[in-house]
């Protein structure tokens, strides 16, 4: 049978185990420190929070064009939808109760519908069953779904004032509150 | 990438999926060491279930609290099915809290505890790291390595595949530690060593790291020092045992 090792001989053994760890693990931390900021991924643009928000030009259903690199400064949410999704038509209200209130303090929403899939008259009675006052952006070729990988409807993008992905909900409805707290964060960070 | 499977007209997200299917199979594994540490398999399960349960009120709660006027105005908020309005952090505390409390009234011993645990926390990883592969979350830092992945626009470190080998090399330590274990928390102590090496060595691949002044990554300061604390923790345990049987079985 092997002798046993005193409790002097264990603890010299930890201490110099847990030094090693110390010295080597504090070692790989300094060489593995972020070299140039490979955490600005806010400079591509992709479909994902702390990604810089794809931009897409499209028309407004009353005819205007609407780039969302004209709304830098402002906080932009931006939602997906179609008039035969359920979930989109839960969190309408929300949606509109939330842009009416906090429009005037630097607020845009874009609601784009994805055409493509959906029938503009549909798209039109919708808006007016919901008296829904935000631009309702037309993607008729589904050109800006594309670039935001749409999987689910809804969809919906927070974007802060340097137009880059905040938060991303996938599918809904989301709730008034989550809704409000995500453009409240952004909104608090501008001022 | 697969972040959600289309059956029909059924679209599953893969990612939480994923999950579902860790905590399962992980809590199968939990069963099975609990058998083999003869504590009782009820009340652990029940300790999961409720430290689980705890952590998913407590993530919302924790959101909540942040924006409280927000949440008086529509307390409905506070049900919605929305994983965004989460926070982590109160999560995982309140999870443990929890778990911790309800271990103490059941007069669960702690140690013994902990190492019929370790084994589900082993599999657990492994889905995490799967769930991410699924998801594309956890994503590395660009790079020019033969192996690259290209994901989110650049050529990145496939870090979500690193992270589910190490998960998968640390689960086959556990469960062969798991076979020897006695309950002295060696094996949860184990776990938590080789979960935070892997971490400290891993997140240095990561694109997505929370960084503090100097670009130094906190995961990596808090994976160290919890593994300097399991080191720590191992020898009070061994020299401790050491004292007891200076004559009795070797270790």
């Amino acid at each position: 049978m092997r002798p046993m090792l005193s409790w002097f001989q264990i603890t010299f053994r930890w201490r110099m185990l847990m030094t090693a760890t110390l010295l080597v693990g504090s070692g790989w931390i300094a060489v593995s420190k972020d070299p140039f900021s490979s955490m600005t991924a806010g400079r591509i643009p992709s479909p994902r929070q702390g990604f810089s928000a794809p931009g897409f030009t499209l028309e407004e259903l009353e005819g205007e064009v609407v780039s969302l690199s004209d709304l830098r400064g402002q906080v932009v949410v931006i939602n997906f939808w179609a008039s035969w999704c359920p979930p989109c038509r839960e969190e309408m209200p929300a949606l509109e109760r939330v842009y009416r209130e906090m429009r005037s303090e630097g607020v845009e929403l874009l609601a784009v519908n994805t055409t493509y899939q959906d029938s503009l008259t549909e798209a039109r009675s919708f808006v007016e069953r919901y008296d829904l006052t935000f631009p309702i952006l037309v993607d008729a070729e589904g050109e800006a779904a594309r670039r935001y990988q749409l999987r689910a409807l809804p969809s919906t993008f927070f974007v802060d004032a340097d137009g880059v992905i905040r938060k991303v909900v996938i599918g809904g409805p989301m709730s008034e509150a989550t809704i409000r707290t995500a453009v409240a964060e952004l909104l608090d960070e501008r001022r | 990438m697969l972040p959600i499977l289309q059956i029909g007209p059924l679209a599953i997200q893969l990612p939480g999926l994923l999950l579902l299917a860790g905590v399962w199979l992980g809590t199968n594994a939990v069963d099975r060491q609990a058998a083999r540490l003869d504590l009782p398999i009820p009340t652990l399960q029940k300790l999961v279930l409720l430290a689980l349960a705890a952590g998913v009120v407590g993530a919302r709660l924790g959101y909540a609290a942040r924006y409280l006027d927000v949440y008086l105005e529509n307390p409905t908020g506070l049900i919605s099915l929305q994983p965004a309005a989460l926070s982590p952090s109160a999560g995982l505390l309140t999870g443990i809290i929890a778990g911790w409390i309800f271990g103490q009234r059941k007069q669960l011993p702690f140690w013994r505890t902990m190492d019929a645990l370790s084994p589900g926390l082993a599999v657990f990883s492994v889905f995490l790291g799967i769930s991410h592969m699924a998801s594309g979350d956890a994503f590395g830092s660009p790079t020019s390595v033969p192996w690259a992945i290209n994901l989110w626009g650049e050529l990145r470190h496939p870090s979500q595949v690193y992270e589910t080998l190490a998960a998968g090399l640390v689960l086959i330590a556990i469960l062969h530690a798991g076979r020897m274990s006695t309950g002295t928390g060696a094996t949860f102590l184990v776990w938590v060593a080789l979960a935070s090496f892997s971490r400290l060595f891993l997140e240095a691949f990561r694109g997505d790291s929370l960084l503090l002044p100097g670009r130094i990554r906190i995961a990596q300061v808090v994976a160290l020092a919890v593994l300097l604390a399991a080191e720590a923790m191992s020898h009070r345990q061994a020299a401790a045992s050491s004292r007891n049987s200076s004559e009795a079985t070797p270790m």
